[in-house]
């Protein structure tokens, strides 16, 4: 199930980033951890209850401005149910 | 030699102290005493070097964990060495002002177990009153921002429970559920033919777990391990022995396994006077069952080996008699026929067929009584 463009994700309980002083960014949840490279890294920093999923998708956009915007579209909303799934988000 | 890769996740068994006494215990069947427990300083230096040598989690277990009182200063610790920090508890020792005090030390993940999904079979399976304690935490966990899971072991007794283990779950702030099939060592072992469920009780269970997930999908995520002796091939016990997990118990032993102290002839480095990486890399028991040079026929051939790694040792030697065998409950062992023999007692002839008899009548069962956990001096 694909998320609301309009819907806030935010990280849920027990869900976080590892301290910024490691050399690999990862996704710490319960029992679990995600490594994060770029774009991914990118997403969930914007997963803060602020960000819509529609202002992710157009920031991301920006950045990678050399892609095709529609697959960068497709990519987030595809990694946002990801977490979803593993349960690393709540939608406000 | 290369360094083995690093853990992942350590599992800190604080103490054997325990309110509980459950039949199915993952502890030794010998007790640390509360006199050789690890002082708190040990501890923060472990997670240190946990953390440099790669670990991201730590699992706060025991025994009880809240038995310790320094956990606040341990989880403090853990979180100030860059861990993740999960605590599995029987919610026994706590109150709405104690469970407060454990987030703002830094808690990420709290597990609480549940012993079955009534008052009854709770008390039965853990020799105390305790169910209704549980869903006092329950209540206290939805006014706080902290990740949480059930932790259902799962057995004989409450197996066709799981409906109503799903409506306490789904009434609570839960995000994750795990029902975990009790595994047959220590405690478990010796209780089992009281504890392992029938075919007909575990396929029915099977079926409302995978309805559940896929109405639960978005909302709580459900991990359910089945018992393995009902399964065509091995788990892969602890993701491979030394290759994700070390385990300190109380005293500061570092072991591959929950169970591995049953193997006989192993010697297990201790903290107190190895540094946690020295111990990691080149100690015995964590180099005995690493890799594949270990491994016998069918495993040293077989193209699940890179999968299950051969299964589970504590297992092998319990039914098979070596350590170093394949995991009697792979369906590729010469030593499978026992563990069919054994479902077979319970199912009737045709294991798998789901019309097997009831279960055994308390009266053909070799032992009187549970034998329950008892609690360290």
């Amino acid at each position: 199930m694909s998320p609301d463009l309009q819907s806030r994700p935010r990280l849920a309980p027990g869900c976080r980033l590892n301290d910024a002083n490691k050399q690999q960014q990862v996704l710490l949840m319960p029992e679990r951890a995600l490594r994060l490279n770029g774009p991914s890294l990118e997403i969930v920093q914007r997963c803060d209850g602020n960000h819509t999923v529609q202002q992710i998708v157009t920031e991301l956009q920006q950045i990678y401005s050399k892609a095709e915007p529609k697959k960068v579209e497709t990519d987030i909303l595809g990694y946002l149910t990801l977490l979803a799934d593993q349960r690393a988000l709540d939608f406000e | 030699m290369t360094p083995p890769a690093n853990p992942l996740a350590l599992i800190a068994e604080l103490t054997h102290r325990c309110p509980l006494h459950c039949v199915y215990c993952s502890n030794p069947v010998e007790l640390t005493h509360r006199a050789e427990e690890l002082p708190t300083e040990t501890w923060s230096r472990v997670f240190q070097e946990a953390s440099h040598l790669g670990v991201l989690q730590a699992d706060f277990t025991g025994g009880e964990p809240l038995a310790r009182t320094d956990i606040l200063e341990l989880i403090r610790a853990a979180r100030m060495a860059g861990l993740y920090v999960n605590l599995i508890t029987s919610g026994m020792p706590m109150d709405e002002v104690r469970l407060t005090k454990l987030i703002e030390a830094g808690l990420d993940h709290l597990q609480l177990s549940f012993q079955g999904a009534r008052e009854d079979t709770a008390q039965e399976i853990s020799g105390t009153k305790s169910h209704a304690q549980k869903l006092r935490v329950l209540e206290w966990l939805k006014k706080v921002r902290v990740a949480v899971t059930l932790n259902f072991v799962i057995h004989r007794r409450n197996i066709d429970q799981i409906e109503e283990m799903l409506e306490i779950a789904e009434s609570s702030s839960a995000t994750r559920i795990e029902f975990a099939n009790v595994q047959y060592y220590g405690w478990a072992f010796a209780n089992r033919e009281r504890l392992l469920p029938t075919r007909a009780q575990l396929d029915r269970s099977l079926e409302v777990i995978k309805n559940a997930e896929t109405r639960l999908r978005g909302k709580i995520r459900i991990e359910s391990v089945v018992p393995d002796y009902y399964a065509k091939y091995p788990k892969p016990c602890m993701g491979g022995w030394g290759r994700k997990l070390v385990l300190i118990t109380p005293n500061g032993d570092a072991l591959p396994c929950h169970a591995a102290k049953v193997i006989p002839g192993l010697q297990f480095a201790n903290v107190k006077q190895s540094a946690l990486r020295e111990i990691w890399e080149t100690s015995e028991a964590f180099e005995k069952f690493r890799g594949e040079a270990w491994m016998q026929e069918p495993c040293k051939s077989c193209d699940r080996r890179a999968i299950d790694f051969g299964g589970c040792r504590c297992q092998a030697l319990l039914l098979a008699g070596d350590p170093a065998a394949t995991d009697p409950v792979c369906s590729l062992s010469p030593n499978r026929s026992k563990v069919d023999a054994l479902l077979a007692d319970l199912n009737g002839p045709i294991a798998g067929a789901g019309v097997g008899p009831a279960p055994p009548a308390e009266a053909a069962l070799t032992r009187p009584d549970w034998l329950y956990r008892p609690n360290p001096a």
